[in-house]
């Protein structure tokens, strides 16, 4: 379908855009250039991309290093390898030293499919989120993901960004007001609130729909920014419905709806219903097709009605 | 700045006993690799070799210096100390409450350390991007030095930034490995080994030059060989001492992560005034004793 697009898609190309207004933005990738789309930006200028071969810990030391010329430094490969693989190399260099680089890898989540589990990466934002001096980005889309790559040009520090293989549908919304901190309110609703990101965001606005025809009224917010994590918006729309649901590709544990839940908690007022988290619940992924998955794990539009109205 | 044997030498001596008292006051650290590597911080800092600014520590122009083995803070810090970037006092606070001379080095605290270390493996891979993207810019030679223990070797990420090095043919960066044989488990044999360090990198596409860590006038000629390098990066392999200068820590792998006690560490500092001779003045005036003893 010609509407849909990958939000890896929009990687190597916003690279090049940011290239050409000037800024001195790298990228250090470690033999997934194609697929990442990162050759984008080495084609443009081939000094660009530093392609590290099959080695991801020297991916992140190099671009440590090179940030440490005063250089905006983003990093590929998959989350799997970009975030797990590396950790130890993302806390004691890049965010214990406050490091200009982006930890920008593709392919999270179960979405990437037929690979199987040991390519499903479902734990990296919980892995980024408990990093101080990391701030956590979940693009929903192509558009939201180059406002993403944008934003993390901008800011100095460290940032993750979380981004996908699967084509996904664009969601008929301005990215203007996206930023660091900002969740954006996609749909308007009085029953219930279901704060997603990332692919769940496009099941949570179907769901919506699928929930109207049975009468119930769901507010849908884009929490994009995972860290810093935009308070106001969702403790507005709780005060408004008292009923908090979140949707996330990712582990239950540490991600979104840990994060909502924590904020929730320090409000306990707000809600009338208990809150409730979907995501994968603490196990691995399997091989399988997109919509196959999705129904497995729980994730689909189908999957949310039904915790809506459990 | 020019190259005075006599001066470095002496120096390294104030640096030896500076570095014990530290730790001693500290109460941890660690002397071991500390020790051993004196004489090549020395020489790097006040033998001519690095160009750096102390009042302008982000100068542009400057070369960069990594710890990639960053447990041995106490010499980057007395190195510092020495070359003026801030008051002899301040070494007295190694590893204390709210410090700028943290356990292992820390960038955001003091301006003149260039990125902060304490993981091993990782300090090869970040010198190397420093070195890409200094040559990027095309505003100068300035080097990039990164000084990594042998037993930090056995660490993977090594090898890969070794491989990434020669394959970007950087050749302002010069990897200065203190091989001193011993780590905190013990001898490297005995742990793992490494077979022959300077074969290794060569096997990678690294110039190796091999000299005594402890001869100034070997590890200069050693730094300005390196600085003539053309098309690939060098390894100056330095075969060193654990613990050198004080008998009851040399080649133990025992202090390789101790303190003293005050009684060991007057033992330590009377010892270093036997080995320095004449430079017994010097050792003594060692300013930690005006901030806190």
């Amino acid at each position: 379908m010609s509407d849909k697009k990958a939000t890896r898609a929009a990687y190597g190309e916003t690279l090049v855009e940011l290239m050409n207004e000037g800024v001195d933005v790298y990228a250090v990738d470690a033999d997934l250039s194609g697929s990442t789309t990162t050759a984008k930006l080495g084609k443009a200028d081939s000094k660009r991309l530093i392609n590290v071969g099959i080695a991801e810990q020297n991916m992140i030391g190099v671009a440590a290093g090179l940030s440490l010329t005063d250089k905006v430094v983003f990093t590929g490969s998959f989350a799997v390898f970009g975030t797990g693989r590396v950790y130890d190399q993302i806390r004691n260099t890049v965010c214990y030293g406050k490091l200009n680089v982006k930890i920008a890898p593709t392919h999270a989540g179960i979405s990437v499919g037929a690979d199987g589990g040991s390519h499903q990466m479902i734990e990296d934002i919980a892995l980024m989120r408990v990093l101080p001096n990391m701030r956590v980005l979940v693009p929903a889309d192509y558009r939201s993901a180059k406002a993403a790559i944008r934003i993390a040009a901008k800011v100095d520090g460290p940032v993750y960004i979380r981004m996908g293989r699967a084509d996904v549908k664009q969601i008929d919304s301005d990215t203007g007001e996206l930023d660091l901190g900002k969740a954006r309110v996609l749909r308007r609703g009085s029953d219930v609130t279901i704060v997603a990101c990332g692919v769940e965001v496009g099941q949570a606005l179907t769901a919506a729909e699928m929930l109207e025809e049975k009468g119930i009224s769901a507010e849908i917010i884009d929490a994009f920014s995972i860290k810093p994590l935009d308070e106001q918006t969702i403790l507005n729309s709780a005060k408004k419905t008292g009923y908090v649901i979140t949707a996330e590709e990712h582990s239950i544990i540490g991600g979104l709806g840990e994060a909502v839940s924590a904020l929730m908690s320090e409000h306990p007022k707000l809600l009338t219903k208990p809150l409730k988290r979907i995501g994968v619940n603490d196990r691995f992924g399997t091989s399988g097709e997109f919509d196959e998955l999705f129904r497995e794990y729980g994730l689909d539009a189908q999957s949310i009605c039904d915790v809506v109205v459990q | 700045m020019s190259f005075d044997r006599a001066a470095i030498e002496q120096k390294a001596m104030r640096m030896r006993a500076d570095i014990l008292k530290m730790i001693t006051l500290a109460k941890s650290g660690h002397p071991g690799g500390s020790l051993s590597s004196v004489e090549i911080m020395a020489t790097l800092f006040f033998g001519d070799v690095m160009s750096y600014r102390i009042d302008e520590p982000k100068w542009h122009g400057r070369d960069r210096f990594v710890l990639s083995k960053g447990h041995v803070a106490p010499v980057l810090y007395t190195s510092l100390a020495h070359a003026g970037c801030f008051d002899m006092t301040e070494l007295a606070t190694l590893r204390k409450m709210k410090s700028r001379l943290q356990g292992h080095p820390d960038h955001l605290a003091l301006p003149h350390i260039e990125v902060s270390t304490g993981s091993l493996g990782q300090g090869l891979s970040i010198a190397a991007g420093i070195a890409y993207g200094l040559r990027t810019e095309e505003k100068g030679n300035q080097k990039v030095y990164v000084l990594l223990g042998d037993g930090e070797l056995q660490e993977g990420q090594v090898w890969e930034a070794a491989m990434f090095a020669a394959h970007a043919k950087l050749d302002n960066l010069i990897a200065i490995i203190d091989h001193n044989d011993l780590q905190i488990d013990g001898h490297l044999d005995e742990v793992v080994s490494l077979g022959n360090i300077a074969d290794k990198f060569k096997a990678f596409g690294f110039e190796v030059i091999e000299c005594d860590g402890h001869d100034v006038n070997a590890l200069k000629q050693a730094f300005d060989d390196a600085a003539n390098i053309k098309d690939c990066p060098c390894a100056i392999v330095a075969h060193t001492t654990k613990g050198k200068g004080v008998k009851f820590m040399e080649n133990e792998a025992g202090w390789h992560g101790k303190a003293p006690s005050d009684e060991l560490c007057d033992l330590a500092l009377n010892e270093l005034d036997i080995v320095t001779c004449n430079s017994d003045s010097a050792s003594k005036s060692a300013s930690l004793d005006e901030g806190v003893r």
